[in-house]
């Protein structure tokens, strides 16, 4: 168990050193902090003694370990727009994101494993005929067409939901902004977690059906119902327990894409997150604020995907949590 | 290949999809799609890349059935006055053009890691499907946004406009090439058990030979499926970039930065900018996809699982 | 007075071609504490005949027809819930392959508990301790470890011993085996057979043991069954069967056995193979293969003609009892 976790450890440093290389690449290629500190009028040669002595003509390593040292305490340098510390601007923006993260979760949680299971066990009924036809149609359409389908239809023409923002907000825990406790916020929430979850839910019906069918016809299976078990105890805990195995390990990699979407339907509904501030920073070559968002969204994938790594090891009974072929 | 080909033919391939309206339909209009935006040049009323053609005055003209509608301009025009009809037909010609080429792409990367990987197994099998586990999960459209952002900050706006089209083939190819490896990976290591590639090696034929001669033939159809499914990934992703102004410029616009332009005026009630190209990615990507789906149900090929 | 009444039964397969039948006309009974023996090639229909007393024909074979009687109900035709109370109760299973039998996810005791939870209505505590004492009567060491441990901890031998374990466990009055052994390294095959048969002769329960192994029912069983495509070809004591057969086909079979050739000589091989059921020949399914063939053999399908306590599918016996009385 704590050698699987130290192995997984060393993983998630790895990948954070290359996040951190690339990061380090694009300030330096990027970003010329001389441009803020000073303006046109200086001369060439006054550039070139301030970029001694800012030590911006130092080695390569020697700069990236500086950066390094500098990022591991949380210092990533101040955004040219905000003018204040770029890893503060993004943790402001962090709990809108989370949220929404966590809405179309909850949605995508709450509907795909009874459906998919459904699904699974009436292969021929006309419901789910209907939820696989409109599965593939779910796919089909883009996350942020979803996004401005649903702001056209449930805001513009019928009014019931907002869409714009995050709506009133309260502070909790020392400065997390939540949305969650105010009637307002949650109106708010409700049609970006929907697009948010709009590509999702239909991939983990499909998911979840097609594996829990593979399951059902495994042998095990059809001696449980040998046993005389109740349809009950087989469906819900020999073949589902089966089924959401690889279903978890599916849920980690999409964890990533979930992040992308967030891009997405942040900048269709300006929802103060993340993703939106990441664009605007792309638009004003805000360099510190983009590298700030790089490596703590690689935090995030890095983190929950050693998280599932290990509720996966958790669960799976076959899986040796002893660090070796894991 | 000749072998391939009459196996094609007498499978029951052909006869299931005569059989199957879906399939049938799906593959009639994809291929409609397909040659009507290729012969854009020929078909479209208007050029929507000759500014001299467009006139801002017409700009924002309803589809020609709504009552402010000009009987020239038959799905309307955008902000800029361009005809939407010629300029989806364009559009779309872009979208799929991106992606084919970035499927071809990720398929020749993945299948020569992938068979790389199965085939001499060991430290480079697992460094490369390492690898593809990390980049599998930070997601093609990640990568994608945070290096197409990076390049167009880097590179100006306007440069990254005339090279639009390359890196998003580029980003997208690159970024999905685990699909196939996986996949590949998969069937080789299912192959190399097999009789007949011991056989072969006994012959004395190279490693390449095998590999290309004799395990590849024999993933084609998971290949085939991926590669189907790929596509529909491939356009939805252009799409996803150019809406997020990481694609195509507006000037040379594909159906995402199409949708994009029209996002803006969705509020001031000029829906058509917007709906227009939005059904025919939607239409495009989804007879993709059901195309995919039923391949996958015919050629039934053991995919990449975990 | 037998235990389980099987008449005339009958499964089909619907295919895109059309129905196949892969049973039909299936007839036989068990007294208590008797073990029977189902023999054939494979695709005899032998496992869908056992499958089928329990009503678990993979899909999408169906019963198309006949009675399965057992202690007076007809299991053909009861509801799934009333069947269900039968089913890994009176009546239980062993699986061919024990590697696939278990749930990879649920430990032995999980496995075990869960059936007198739902058959006896015990709890928990006392069905462990129960589930523990079974485990130990098939000879599984520290059972009291074992019974926390998943399937893929245990061997194949082992894990198969579990399945017997289980299907012990609620006091059957039946236990259907299919194969048992069939999946398991050779060295452990007759100490499992023993076993079953031991415990089978020690609580007193009627085995029906599917098998294509001619030595091991001439081992286990006191009466035998020979299938082929899907019928009963010849039915009777299994010391007589092995003995005299009197069916072609059977003695085809007994004739191939390694024991009935001198070493250096080659096996004895009944000519051709079975048909599949896609296209089982007119008349008797045997005739392109039989020695004996007559005109009769190609058109009419043969009925049983009765002995004392046997019976036989062929116009050849027909034809011989006939002349000879």
């Amino acid at each position: 168990m704590i050698a699987f976790f130290i192995k997984r450890l060393g993983q998630a440093l790895v990948v954070m050193i290359v996040i951190s290389l690339i990061a380090f690449s694009i300030q330096d290629n990027l970003g010329d902090p001389l441009r803020e500190l000073v303006g046109q009028s200086v001369s060439e040669a006054e550039r070139q003694a301030l970029r001694d002595e800012m030590g911006l003509n130092d080695p390569f390593l020697v700069q990236y370990w500086r950066f390094l040292k500098r990022a591991v305490k949380g210092d990533l340098g101040n955004s040219y727009f905000f003018k204040r510390p770029a890893l503060e601007v993004i943790m402001e923006k962090l709990p809108a994101t989370v949220e929404l993260v966590m809405g179309a979760t909850l949605i995508i949680l709450l509907f795909s494993i009874p459906i998919g299971v459904y699904c699974a066990i009436n292969p021929r009924n006309w419901f789910t005929r209907l939820m696989m036809g409109t599965s593939i149609i779910g796919i089909s359409i883009p996350v942020f067409l979803t996004a401005i389908l649903l702001i056209y239809l449930f805001s513009i023409e019928l009014g019931w939901f907002p869409s714009f923002g995050r709506g009133e907000t309260i502070v909790i825990f020392g400065g997390w902004h939540t949305g969650l406790l105010t009637s307002d916020g949650l109106m708010h929430l409700v049609l970006p977690s929907v697009a948010l979850s709009s590509i999702m839910l239909p991939l983990f019906i499909r998911l979840i059906r097609s594996e829990m069918m593979e399951v059902l016809e495994q042998e095990y299976i059809r001696f449980a119902w040998a046993k005389g078990l109740t349809r009950r105890r087989i469906w819900f805990l020999h073949a589902l327990k089966n089924t959401l195995l690889p279903v978890i390990t599916v849920g980690g990699v999409q964890i990533g894409t979930m992040i992308a979407y967030t891009i997405l339907t942040e900048t269709v509904f300006q929802w103060p997150g993340m993703g939106f501030l990441f664009l605007e920073a792309v638009n004003r070559v805000d360099t510190p604020l983009i590298i700030a968002y790089l490596i703590v969204v690689g935090l995030i994938f890095v983190v929950t995907n050693t998280l599932v790594d290990l509720i996966y090891g958790l669960v799976n009974p076959t899986v040796k949590l002893t660090g070796g072929e894991a | 290949m000749i072998r391939h080909w009459r196996l094609f033919v007498d499978s029951t391939f052909l006869y299931r999809f005569r059989r199957d309206k879906v399939a049938i339909i799906s593959f009639s209009l994809l291929l409609l799609m397909v040659m009507l935006s290729f012969s854009s040049p020929l078909i479209a009323p208007y050029d929507p890349y000759d500014p001299a053609q467009i006139d801002i005055m017409d700009s924002d003209t309803p589809p020609a059935w709504q009552v402010e509608g000009d009987p020239r301009f038959p799905l309307g025009t955008d902000a800029q006055g361009r005809d939407m009809f010629s300029t989806i037909l364009y559009g779309t010609r872009i979208s799929i053009t991106i992606g084919l080429f970035a499927v071809l792409l990720q398929s020749i990367l993945g299948i020569s890691l992938g068979l790389i990987a199965g085939y001499f197994g060991g430290r480079i099998d697992a460094f490369l499907m390492r690898l593809a586990d990390i980049q599998l999960s930070f997601s093609t459209l990640m990568v994608a946004i945070i290096v197409l952002a990076i390049f167009q900050a880097s590179f100006g706006t306007e440069l990254y406009n005339d090279l639009a089209i390359f890196m998003l083939i580029l980003v997208i190819g690159i970024a999905e090439w685990p699909q196939y490896a996986r996949t590949v990976r998969a069937s080789v290591l299912a192959e190399k058990k097999k009789e007949y590639v011991d056989a072969v090696r006994v012959i004395g034929l190279g490693s390449g030979q095998i590999m290309f001669r004799h395990i590849l033939p024999n993933t084609l159809s998971p290949i085939l499926v991926i590669s189907t499914v790929q596509v529909a990934n491939a356009i939805m992703s252009e799409a996803a970039l150019s809406f997020l102004g990481l694609g195509m410029p507006v000037n040379k616009p594909s159906l995402g930065s199409l949708i994009n332009s029209g996002f803006e005026y969705i509020m001031s009630g000029s829906w058509w900018i917007t709906a227009f190209p939005a059904l025919v990615l939607i239409l495009l990507v989804l007879v993709i996809n059901l195309l995919g789906d039923w391949l996958r149900d015919v050629l039934n090929p053991k995919l990449y699982k975990d | 007075m037998p235990i389980l009444e099987v008449n005339n039964l009958e499964v089909r397969f619907p295919m895109r071609e059309g129905e196949l039948i892969a049973i039909r006309d299936i007839s036989f009974s068990i007294d208590r504490g008797e073990r029977l023996g189902i023999v054939g090639e494979s695709g005899a229909g032998k496992s869908v005949a056992a499958f089928a007393i329990l009503r678990l024909v993979g899909r999408p074979g169906y019963i198309s027809g006949g009675q399965i009687l057992f202690e007076g109900n007809d299991l053909a035709s009861l509801s799934p819930e009333q069947l269900r109370q039968f089913r890994g109760n009176q009546i239980t299973m062993i699986f061919q392959d024990p590697m696939m039998t278990l749930n990879p996810v649920l430990t032995i005791g999980t496995q075990m508990i869960e059936c007198l939870q739902t058959h006896k209505g015990m709890r928990r505590r006392e069905a462990r301790e129960l589930a523990v004492e079974k485990l130990r009567s098939v000879a599984i060491p520290s059972p009291e470890a074992r019974i926390n441990q998943y399937p893929h901890e245990l061997s194949g031998g082992m894990r198969q011993r579990v399945v017997i374990a289980i299907a012990l466990l609620t006091d059957p009055e039946i236990i259907i085996a299919d194969e048992p052994t069939t999946a398991l390294d050779v060295t452990i095959q007759a100490e499992i057979m023993e076993l079953l048969l031991e415990l089978c002769e020690k609580h007193q329960v009627a085995l029906i043991l599917i098998t294509h192994d001619l030595g091991v029912v001439s081992e286990i069983t006191q009466r035998a069954i020979v299938m082929y495509a899907g019928r009963i070809v010849e039915e009777g004591p299994t010391r007589s069967i092995i003995e005299q057969a009197r069916h072609p086909y059977t003695q085809g079979l007994i004739n191939a056995l390694p024991e009935r050739t001198r070493p250096g000589q080659r096996l004895n091989q009944i000519p051709g193979s079975m048909p599949t059921l896609m296209q089982i020949p007119p008349g008797c399914a045997f005739h392109p293969r039989c020695e004996h063939v007559t005109d009769v053999c190609r058109t009419q399908v043969p009925d049983y003609t009765r002995f004392d306590h046997s019976r036989v599918a062929c116009h050849w016996v027909a034809v011989q009892e006939q002349t000879s009385v």
